[in-house]
């Protein structure tokens, strides 16, 4: 069967993606940014996933205004890198694993989450960045990918309490999968950061490392977490971080921190990532 | 009048929701055509002819013009969206993040660097009333 075997949880912040794409990786202000994803890359090199389950936001690029599923899954056999204003991020063609995706779709739905299904989307930096920051720049993506695309755009978004429900359902899902696969799940954006009017800058580490912390210790505690204190604590855009916990519910609840990486500042955004494998 | 929103007392911060977006949805539609190269085109050939093809309010099509960050987010624009209208600019995400706070491109990107914005004095309005 398949199964879920690690998660990873790291920021999408699209200038990491500009600094790979041209070449600057080395230079001082990147360094300590890349130098932490070091350990990243060779330990998703040893796991070697099939597929990759990337938990992500579009970010107001794939859907306008006109259109704001809560939860979206990427059922199509490719997705395109998105031009988001400044042309394509020069990376591959993200390859869907339609069986696994609409099985997913199935199970999930039946379980009571009430997805959209997307048979057509392009993908922006919220996607191909966290697969860039794993893989680094291969010819071709070493894994298929799945992607649930969450809204965090227009408040509310789901609250953590039903995104780490999603997280559980996803897992049965993929165990009811007959075919033998690896399965690692991203949960991706964050951490503390706010992009817009006076309060553009407000980054609050003491709160990132306490949401790294309770990732570890107690997923629980942290789905709890209510939007106003993501809102107030991590800035206005600090609260993607609520999709960090699908990929927590759908991990043990006793699964072990291989990794842990946070440095300030990337652009505008706290840079946190974290690793967490399942014991067996 | 709406009911007193939870997160009306944080400060510097407009959270983009159901009400926002109804005020700025045509002005956030303008700018996702910026997204792609055909929109961006037709937007610097004739910047107010094009505005003219959205009903926008006479209030958004001015902010846009005047490059009035705060004033497209005061009129319902979110982030994502006038950020589309910044990279057709030229500007980066940072270089926005300055001019929205009211800080220079060096007074920011020093702040930043420097671990950004604190949270301390800067979780409520009255902690800005008292400045």
């Amino acid at each position: 069967m398949a199964r879920i075997t690690a998660g990873v949880g790291v920021s999408h912040v699209p200038a990491i993606g500009v600094a790979m794409d041209s070449g600057i990786t080395d230079q001082p202000y990147w360094k300590p940014v890349f130098d932490g994803f070091k350990k990243s890359r060779e330990w998703i090199k040893d796991k070697k996933p099939d597929v990759v389950f990337l938990v992500y936001n579009d970010h107001c690029t794939a859907f306008s205004a006109a259109m704001i599923p809560t939860f979206a899954l990427g059922c199509a056999a490719e997705f395109h890198p998105a031009d988001e204003g400044w042309g394509p991020r020069p990376v591959p063609v993200v390859k869907g694993h339609q069986k696994l995706a609409s099985h997913i779709a199935q199970s999930v739905i039946l379980d009571e989450f009430d997805l959209t299904i997307m048979n057509e989307m392009e993908v922006d930096h919220g996607l191909t960045v966290p697969m860039s920051i794993m893989f680094d720049q291969p010819e071709e993506w070493p894994c298929l990918v799945i992607p649930l695309c969450v809204n965090v755009v227009q408040y509310p978004a789901p609250t953590g309490n039903r995104c780490y429900n999603l997280g559980k359902a996803i897992r049965r899902a993929v165990e009811s999968y007959e075919e033998d696969l690896n399965v690692i799940i991203f949960g991706t954006g964050g951490m503390s950061h706010q992009l817009q009017y006076k309060r553009a800058g407000l980054i609050n580490p003491e709160w990132d490392k306490e949401f790294l912390d309770l990732m570890t210790k107690d997923p629980v505690k942290a789905s709890k977490i209510p939007h106003v204190e993501y809102l107030r604590e991590a800035g206005s855009e600090g609260i993607e971080l609520v999709m960090w916990h699908v990929m927590r519910g759908a991990l043990d609840e006793d699964a072990v921190e291989i990794h842990r990486h946070y440095h300030v500042p990337a652009s505008n955004t706290a840079v946190g990532h974290i690793i967490l494998e399942n014991k067996t | 009048m709406a009911a007193d929103k939870e997160y009306d007392d944080i400060p510097g911060t407009y959270v983009f929701d159901a009400d926002m977006s109804r005020k700025g949805y045509h002005l956030n539609m303008f700018c996702i055509t910026l997204r792609l190269q055909k929109g961006r085109d037709a937007f610097k050939a004739d910047e107010s002819g094009y505005l003219d093809s959205f009903p926008m309010t006479p209030e958004q099509k001015q902010s846009v013009l005047d490059r009035d960050w705060n004033e497209m987010l005061r009129l319902g624009g979110n982030i994502y969206y006038t950020s589309k209208l910044a990279a057709c600019d030229g500007l980066t995400f940072q270089q926005l993040a300055a001019m929205m706070s009211g800080a220079t491109n060096e007074e920011y990107r020093a702040m930043m660097m420097a671990g950004g914005r604190s949270i301390e004095g800067n979780r409520y309005k009255s902690e800005w009333e008292d400045k």
